[in-house]
């Protein structure tokens, strides 16, 4: 097959890709506006809902990055035993289905945790998590590693020979952060903190339990209310138009902050940090390491140690469940790389064009589209042509790859562009094109990102209850869906032990996927 | 000749498949659980319908009503299982329901008079404690309001037991409802979303109370065999929520959906819900209440807006509730 052929067939993957994605999130939001019965307006509380949501997603996200930088620092110029298992282990607050983290942050900070607890026997009261730094603690526990692992990237990806050859200057840490890490940085930076943002945009049951009353409503709540209880598509649909506004804010702040930065290339030697063998910079990073590491382990810790009783007697339901969870996270994990990879060809071959932003712009809106807005226009326009229930997993499968798009995307993208500015020039004069120059370069330097990629949208789709709440059926529930049954009859102690497997099959398929990235990759 | 008897009743069974009528009946979500009632109330009904009944779940009662509304006139349900009286107003306008004519004895604390809805369940809203660390219950709202007890409660915007705490301050105390929640706002620890949230985090001991239903202590003690859990009885009466099914007016099966809504009052139905749905059933069934109940939290009165008001009261309260909590 000859190279231009194949070039345009990618191209048109691609925008087909864009496409999609747009339908998701855009065409779904029409068809829930058209069906409104009503004109519709926002009334001053809805604007009190949208003010409080930026402020925490902001604070989120500026905290979880400013800590995210000193861990993913510390995770790059480090070498222990475990490192591997700890990044793994980093991926899981994310993954979890709300409840389960809030409830292990809970075991830790709440009324009766382990830190009450231990100012009770001081004689102090308990710690109040309620309000709104309850909501930013818990945002930066589920998007600390996030952010830690997507700066690690940018870490990852500054070739050895670099750091070797500021050995040979002799350049110390200051030096090394200002020629080395700083231009990492403000090429991944802003990147990481937009999707964050994003994330922490349509929070509503976190924010809602944690933010201890009406004070902390959310637009994600307000479209909830105005869905179910007023029958007010309308205004569901306004309010999902203003969470699409603020994606794009947010995506145009990440794509004019972001500076590229020019690396070049190395021979993926294992990195040595000559830099770092100071006994005062082994133990800011040893503590920093632990302090992250217990901040988000022990709460998780906790959540396995209450499930780890009922783990034996669970229903058999439950293991159908996670059957049938896992499967849609693997139907997620292809997805997710089918959308991702051609629009990330696309970025990069329209790069330094307007097209160019609007692809990876499109790229952004899934992740703070709303859920709901979402599952409900899917509903409208699937329910004329088939029964809901029969598509109700491929549909949550779909969804699901469309909201972890975004952090496909931020993964690949840089990756992308690096491989190219490498060694695209060099593929050029030996006229490596199309297919080819995709199996020859480009696919084995994103083997790290597709790993991490695929490992993020299984893991998120094996916990995320998704639009599967509005499709279900009796006979076919997913395990987070199960979990939430189960809480729902009482049966607290089954929920934990259901919370404690979808826990261990997230972080399973993660490091899988993550590990398949990784092997023969060193470092 | 083993074989042909064996074909021919396979082929029956089949054809008996093909043709028994479909009953498709929307509920929410818990009802249909393995552990809820929905199981034992399908393989009853199948036993005397010669039909097919199948469940669909969407969610909560609120999102129930939503889902039938979004499919309109085109809905595939027959029946819908699962709305409360604070919702039944607004199914009412949606012009999507028929009238039944089902009558019954009814258990139920207030006289029932819809003949839109079939009542199927109903209970009391009520604060639930544990007895080994709360000796002296507070005996009203407003004791309540004055101790430094810490209370979860869920948010009335997004749960119908929220809600149903919302009418319960106006119903009791009208013109000092915003007085009572500003009182309350130091107690609340904090709203959840959904009943489940704030349910669990009471059991993981995050709060002194938790707002759920006086038949919830029951569950402890008959399936957990946990006798630690009580209800306060508040001296103003407590807010019902009663549970019901109505019929959809575009259904091509109504001599079957009539059927069912008859069926829900016979024993056969209501004997399954004390341990599956944990509320009291709107017709108490001959053998009487599952041992356990009668050690229940029984308030003195009971509060209940009839539909129309619930409907009325209810944008007024939910502002209210947030002015008073947003100081």
């Amino acid at each position: 097959m000859s190279a231009r052929p194949v070039l345009e067939a990618q191209h048109r993957a691609g925008a087909a890709a864009a496409a999609l994605v747009l339908a998701l999130t855009l065409g779904t939001l029409a068809a829930v506006a058209l069906r409104a019965e009503a004109p519709a307006a926002l009334g001053m509380a809805d604007w009190a809902a949208v003010r409080f949501t930026v402020t925490q997603a902001v604070l989120s996200a500026t905290l979880s990055c400013l800590l995210a930088i000193p861990v993913a620092r510390a995770l790059a110029r480090r070498r222990f035993p475990g490192r591997g298992l700890l990044v793994t282990l980093l991926g899981a607050p994310f993954i979890l289905p709300v409840i389960v983290a809030v409830l292990g942050l809970l075991a830790v900070f709440g009324r009766a945790g382990l830190v009450s607890q231990g100012l009770a026997f001081l004689g102090l009261p308990p710690v109040d998590i309620y309000g709104l730094h309850g909501v930013v603690l818990a945002h930066v526990f589920f998007n600390l590693p996030l952010a830690t692992r997507l700066i690690l990237q940018g870490w990852l990806a500054i070739p050895s020979e670099r750091f070797r050859l500021a050995a040979t200057l002799g350049l110390g840490p200051a030096e090394i952060a200002r020629i080395l890490e700083r231009p990492m940085l403000r090429d991944a930076l802003p990147g990481a903190f937009a999707v964050i943002f994003l994330v922490c945009l349509t929070s509503f049951a976190v924010a809602l339990t944690l933010g201890g009353g009406p004070r902390a409503t959310t637009v994600e709540l307000a479209i909830y209310q105005a869905f179910t209880y007023e029958f007010d598509l309308g205004r569901a649909a306004l309010l999902a138009l203003v969470q699409v506004a603020l994606t794009l804010l947010a995506a145009l702040f990440a794509l004019r902050a972001a500076v590229p930065a020019a690396m070049g290339a190395g021979l993926d030697r294992a990195v040595e940090r000559w830099d770092a063998g100071t006994a005062g910079l082994r133990a800011l990073d040893t503590g920093l390491l632990a302090a992250v590491s217990l901040f988000l382990l022990l709460p998780l810790g906790a959540v396995a140690a209450a499930g780890a009783a009922s783990l034996a007697g669970l229903p058999a339901s439950v293991w159908l469940a996670t059957l049938r969870s896992l499967a849609v996270a693997l139907g997620s994990a292809g997805l997710t790389l089918m959308l991702a990879l051609p629009i990330a060809l696309l970025v990069e071959r329209l790069r330094g064009r307007a097209g160019s932003a609007l692809v990876e712009g499109i790229g952004y809106l899934t992740v703070a589209a709303s859920p709901l807005v979402m599952g409900t226009g899917l509903f409208i326009l699937l329910f004329p042509l088939a029964d809901p229930a029969a598509l109700a997993l491929p549909v949550t499968a779909t969804v699901n790859a469309a909201m972890t798009l975004p952090f496909a995307l931020r993964a690949l993208i840089p990756a992308l562009r690096e491989a190219e500015a490498s060694y695209g020039r060099l593929a050029d004069s030996l006229g490596i094109e199309g297919g080819a120059r995709l199996r020859l370069l480009i696919l084995p330097r994103l083997r790290r990102a597709l790993g991490f990629s695929a490992g993020i949208a299984a893991a998120f789709s094996m916990g995320d209850l998704g639009v599967i709440a509005l499709f279900a059926n009796p006979e076919i529930a997913t395990l987070p869906l199960q979990l939430y049954r189960l809480m729902a009859a009482y049966r607290m102690d089954d929920a934990l032990g259901a919370a404690l497997v979808l826990m261990a099959a997230s972080l399973a398929l993660f490091w899988v996927f993550d590990r398949g990235g990784r092997v023969n990759a060193p470092a | 000749m083993k074989f042909p008897t064996l074909a021919a009743g396979l082929l029956m069974a089949t054809m008996a498949g093909a043709q028994s009528p479909e009953l498709t009946v929307y509920t929410y979500d818990s009802f249909v659980a393995e552990w809820g009632p929905g199981p034992a109330v399908e393989a009853a009904f199948e036993e005397s319908c010669g039909c097919d009944l199948k469940f669909v779940a969407a969610g909560d009662g609120a999102g129930l009503l939503a889902r039938v509304r979004l499919e309109g006139a085109r809905t595939e349900a027959d029946v819908v299982l699962g709305l409360d009286t604070n919702l039944t107003a607004a199914a009412a306008d949606s012009a999507l329901f028929q009238p039944v004519d089902v009558s019954a004895d009814y258990d139920l604390p207030v006289a029932w008079e819809d003949d839109l809805f079939v009542p199927y369940d109903w209970g009391y809203f009520a604060f639930v404690y544990d007895t080994t660390k709360l000796a002296e219950p507070p005996v009203s709202l407003e004791a309540l309001a004055a101790s430094d007890l810490k209370i979860l409660i869920q948010d009335p915007r997004s749960s119908t037991p929220g809600l149903g705490l919302l009418l319960w301050v106006e119903a009791a105390y009208s013109d000092r409802a915003g007085e009572i929640w500003e009182a309350l706002s130091d107690n609340i620890l904090t709203v959840t979303p959904g009943w489940s949230e704030a349910y669990g985090l009471f059991l993981e001991g995050e709060a002194d109370m938790v707002l759920s239903y006086t038949t919830s202590p029951a569950y402890h003690l008959i399936a957990e065999d946990d006798p630690t859990k009580a209800a306060a009885r508040f001296e103003e009466g407590h807010y019902l929520q009663v549970e019901v099914a109505g019929m959809i007016a575009s259904t091509e099966e109504p001599e079957l959906a009539r059927a069912f809504l008859d069926f829900i009052v016979t024993d056969a139905f209501q004997s399954v819900i004390p341990t599956t749905n944990w509320m009291y059933p709107a017709v108490t069934p001959a053998d009487g209440l599952p041992q356990g109940f009668e050690t229940l939290t029984v308030p003195a009165r009971a509060l209940l807006y009839p539909p129309r008001e619930a409907a009325q009261v209810r944008d007024r309260a939910i502002e209210t509730w947030r002015a008073a909590l947003s100081r």
